[in-house]
Parts: structure tokens; C-alpha cells; sequence
């Protein structure tokens, strides 16, 4: 454990104006590939934009990084297991029915 | 945790003795790690609870993707952006605020407070806009639901108007619940802002500023998904 315990886990304001400039980026890059045609990889893109948009929110914002304690992390990445459970399971049967 | 920390813990105990530390925590440190590993396991549930939503709605989209690309156009992505900004500029100012109560920044503190409110406002104000062109153009889901528009790419073919329901019965249900997410959000938010005024919010104690932000950054990463996924379908058609 730290001993520095009361600024323990926060980044500099600098960092989350970097952070914010780069979630704005992402915002007008999402709009901006919405526009191009880009075949079956429209929704994968879209998909990417935002899940990297929301790591970053979840690293620097919600301070992940550089949490130390690892029980959080465990919830975190279980959450994450489960929620891809619940998607890849539905899909393989819902997504696969027409197949004939 | 060490034996010898909790020796030192309890040794200091009746002296010096932070007053916001429950008697039934060792230190502040373990204090504050059951406080956000509680609200870490409840934003869990709550990714289990929006996961479900967004297994319909993937569902559904892989189903009837024509019908929901022509339903999504209706929507106006500008508007959509521009409350994802807003809510991107929220975020930077909740963790201004986090900041501001870590170091003891009174002013900076206020100020973060209120622009992240008037930040959320402006979000459901424009949210209350599209809503209210929603309305008028019919496309709540109910009795008075009229839908006709061609699909995107397939000029000479109709949407199923049954199929373009569920898009839009999807959509209010999705963007009402974050919408209700938002109004906790500003409540949670006013009672941080008479804490901070109070000046209970302090280097020692910021907990609840803390938890609170978590939670704002959560109803914000929901919108980051919703956004492109109700907003953005087959624009390029």
C-alpha cells in the first residue's frame, strides 16, 4: 500500500485535457466514418471508436490506471467476461438461425 | 494488508484520529477501497442491465437491418454529436472536480460542480428536443405510429413500418433509461454541490465526490455506445 494516501490515484489536469481532446477526436472520427462507405466494416469501426473511447474513460477518468487495489480490477474484467457471455452466446443462436 | 500497518493504525487510533473514519475500518486507505469497490460491483449489475438492452437491440439490427438503417436516419446525428461533446465536456469537468476536492480547491471545486450540471442539463434539453420531433413526426411506438421511408441503398423498397417500431420502441427505452441515469446523475450532482458549499468535501473525506463521478463516467460511456449504434446506421447510403 502507498503511503502517500491522500492523492493517491489521480492523474495531472494536464493528462485529462489530453484525455478529453482525444475522446472529442474519436467523437468526429465516428461521425466522420458513418459518411464513408466502407462495405461490412461500417458497424466494426464504429464498434472500435467506441469501445476505445470508453477504455480511456475508464483508465484515466475513472482511474484504473494506477488503481492499486486488484479486487477492482477483478470486477471490472468479470463484468467485461459476463457482458461477452451474454453477447456471444445470444448471437451464436439468434445470428445463426437463417443460416440454410 | 500488513500486521504491522494495522498495529500502527489501531495504535494511533484514540489520538489522531480522522472523525470521517468509520470505527470499523483499519485505515482511511481501506476505507475509501470498500467504498469504490461497492460502487465498482454495483456499475457491474448496471453493465449487466444495459448488456441486456444491447443484446435486443444487436438482435434485432442483425435481423432487420434494412428497416433499422432507414429508422435510424430519421434521427438527426448532429444533434447526437453534439450531446456526445457535451457529455465528453462533462466528464473532463467531473474530473476536475474529483481533482479539485483531492487537493482542496474550493473554487475549482464549485465551478466544476455547476458546469457539470449545466453540462447535464444541456444534454436533456436537447435529448427533450429530439423527443418532442419524435412526437410530432409519429414515430413513438403506439397507436399513432406511422413509418414511410425506403431503405437506405434500395430505392424501390419499402421499410417494414412493424420493424422500423421495434428500432424506435428500442430506442426510447435505451435513451430513457440513460435519460433517467442523467436525472440521478444531476441529483447526485446538486447534493455533491451543498456538500462542497458546506465544505465537507476535503483532502481528509472525498469519497462521495469520488463515487459520484464513477458514476457519471459510467452514464457517459453508455451514451459512447449508443450514440454510433442508434445514430450512425448506413449514413453513407
Amino acid at each position: 500500500m502507498t503511503t502517500d494516501t491522500k492523492i493517491e490515484h489521480s492523474s495531472s489536469l494536464g493528462t485529462y485535457v489530453l484525455i478529453w481532446a482525444l475522446l472529442i477526436i474519436g467523437t468526429i472520427a465516428t461521425v466522420v466514418a458513418a459518411h464513408i462507405d466502407l462495405g461490412p466494416f461500417n458497424a466494426a469501426v464504429a464498434l472500435a471508436i467506441a469501445s476505445t473511447k470508453a477504455l480511456l474513460v475508464a483508465l484515466f477518468f475513472m482511474h484504473i490506471k494506477g488503481a492499486h487495489e486488484r479486487l477492482l480490477k477483478l470486477v471490472v474484467v468479470t463484468t467485461i467476461f459476463f457482458l461477452i457471455i451474454l453477447m456471444a452466446l445470444s448471437m451464436a443462436d439468434y445470428g445463426t438461425r437463417y443460416w440454410s | 494488508m500488513s500486521d504491522s500497518q494495522i498495529t500502527v493504525a489501531t495504535s494511533v487510533h484514540e489520538e489522531v484520529r480522522n472523525p470521517a473514519l468509520l470505527h470499523h475500518f483499519a485505515t482511511e486507505q481501506q476505507q475509501r477501497d470498500a467504498s469504490s469497490l461497492g460502487m465498482w460491483i454495483f456499475l457491474g449489475t448496471e453493465v449487466m442491465f444495459f448488456g441486456g438492452l444491447f443484446c435486443a437491440y444487436l438482435i434485432y439490427r442483425l435481423w432487420y437491418f434494412g428497416d433499422f438503417a432507414a429508422a435510424a436516419q430519421t434521427l438527426n446525428s448532429w444533434l447526437g454529436m453534439t450531446n456526445t461533446i457535451v457529455l465528453i465536456c462533462s466528464s473532463l469537468t467531473v474530473v476536475f472536480a474529483v481533482y479539485a476536492a483531492q487537493h482542496g480547491k474550493r473554487t475549482m471545486l464549485l465551478a466544476s460542480l455547476a458546469l457539470t450540471l449545466l453540462f447535464g442539463l444541456a444534454f436533456l434539453g436537447i435529448k427533450g428536443m429530439e423527443y418532442r420531433e419524435k412526437f410530432e413526426n409519429h414515430h413513438v411506438p403506439g397507436a399513432s405510429f406511422s413509418f414511410v421511408k425506403t431503405v437506405p441503398g434500395h430505392p424501390d423498397e419499402m421499410a417494414n413500418p412493424r420493424h422500423a417500431e421495434i428500432y424506435f420502441a428500442l430506442y426510447f427505452i435505451m435513451t430513457g433509461l440513460h435519460a433517467l441515469h442523467m436525472i440521478v446523475g444531476i441529483g447526485i450532482f446538486i447534493w455533491l454541490l451543498t456538500m462542497a458549499w458546506k465544505g465537507r468535501l476535503t483532502p481528509e473525506y472525498n469519497t462521495p465526490m469520488e463515487i459520484g463521478g464513477l458514476y457519471w463516467h459510467f452514464v457517459d460511456i453508455i451514451w459512447i455506445y449508443l450514440f454510433p449504434l442508434l445514430y450512425l446506421i448506413d449514413l453513407h447510403k
